[in-house]
């Protein structure tokens, strides 16, 4: 009673105090109000996210540098576009960009629906190793490259000396981020550390939302736990590794923030994944226009594999 | 008196099963991955060269045939 009276005490003292306002507001329809409340978003987005964008795209088409902007600009048309399209070290970075992304995505997909299916079992404490094997996706990549970097020093990294005590050799006998033949697989093997419980999270998802009335109709036709594996639990939890698959895959082809902290690209270009380049011919060598047409086409891929993803999850919504 | 219970099926043309949604959105889907393999393979710069333009083929497809009745 008192709160109501409390609530209709402010309503009166606010229309009170502002009763040309409030018989303006009352005055607009439902769909003005609308618009009200979601220009500011509209024009938000449209300063930092399309504006840029579309800015980008023209500087594609131009010879412009940042560091000489008061060079007069001037229209080339799709010349770097050409260019970087029939260019072989674009292409190798390509190469080692989709060397990273196939890895990382196959074990992570692998182990994290394994992870998914010990962990839908329900054994006792699966509580806390949840929580335990969710820990690296919680850490920032920063921290995650830092660390990761400690762990690979040949003199002093914990990961060397668990190596040389499987395999026998000398714990510095070999370096994991300077080797031309270890560091692309350093790399593969932090990515996997860290997004495994990721997609560990979808695939668990997956698994939970198959009906238990299918397994026990499996259970009275006598289908073994392999055929029902097979013929249930993998078919049913497909849409959703399909989905992890694709986020992981569309995150990796982009990924910047780790490499550059583990290897900066190195040793030489043999984990110069396409950001890299794309970082390097921007802000090293302030090819603007060059580089903006590259951003382009890195965002062209990375926005046609977010249509099927988005494909992908709708059809998962369905289900 | 007889009752026919033969069912009234709609004979629908080949553009009509075509040219829906679905098929359409699954050939935009094709032709965005075969792009992002032909970005990222490691044995023709020529299918390298066209990538670009085939993913960007298959993701202007993809806008325009998700407006397509279902």
């Amino acid at each position: 009673m008192n709160e109501l009276s409390a609530s209709s005490r402010i309503t009166y003292r606010a229309v009170m105090v502002r009763p040309g306002v409030a018989r303006r507001i009352r005055g607009l329809s439902d769909k003005t109000l609308a618009w009200l409340f979601i220009t500011p978003t509209i024009l938000l987005l449209l300063a930092i996210n399309i504006f840029p964008l579309l800015w980008t795209i023209y500087l594609s088409f131009t010879n412009y540098r940042a560091n000489r902007a008061n060079v007069p600009t001037i229209w080339l048309g799709a010349d770097w576009y050409r260019s970087i399209l029939t260019d072989p070290d674009i292409w190798a970075a390509m190469q080692v960009t989709a060397h990273f992304v196939i890895w990382t995505v196959l074990i992570e997909t692998v182990l994290g629906f394994g992870l998914a299916y010990l962990i839908d079992k329900k054994f006792r404490g699966h509580g806390m190793w949840t929580t335990i094997i969710l820990l690296p996706m919680m850490l920032s990549p920063a921290v995650v490259g830092n660390f990761w970097t400690f762990l690979y020093q040949p003199q002093i990294g914990l990961f060397n000396y668990v190596v040389a005590f499987f395999t026998g050799r000398a714990a510095s006998s070999f370096q994991m981020l300077g080797d031309v033949t270890l560091s692309p697989w350093a790399i593969v093997i932090v990515d996997a550390w860290m997004w495994t419980p990721y997609v560990m999270l979808i695939c668990l998802a997956g698994l939970r939302s198959i009906p238990d009335y299918i397994y026990e109709a499996a259970e009275v036709d006598r289908a073994t736990k392999w055929r029902q594996f097979w013929s249930i639990t993998l078919p049913m939890a497909l849409p959703f590794i399909m989905l992890a698959v694709l986020f992981r895959g569309i995150e990796n082809f982009k990924m910047f923030d780790m490499v550059n902290l583990l290897t900066g690209g190195g040793p030489g270009s043999t984990t110069e994944v396409a950001s890299i380049t794309l970082k390097r011919a921007a802000f090293e060598s302030w090819r603007t226009g060059y580089s903006s047409a590259f951003a382009i086409i890195l965002f062209v891929t990375v926005f046609g594999l977010a249509n099927i993803y988005v494909k992908a999850l709708n059809r998962v919504k369905s289900r | 008196m007889s009752l026919d219970v033969t069912p009234s099926v709609a004979h629908r043309g080949f553009t009509d099963r075509i040219l829906r949604r679905g098929p359409l959105e699954a050939v935009a889907t094709t032709i965005i991955a075969a792009g992002v393999v032909m970005l990222m393979q490691p044995f023709s710069l020529t299918l390298y060269s066209w990538s670009f333009a085939t993913t960007l083929f298959g993701t202007v497809m993809f806008t325009i045939v998700s407006k397509v009745r279902e």
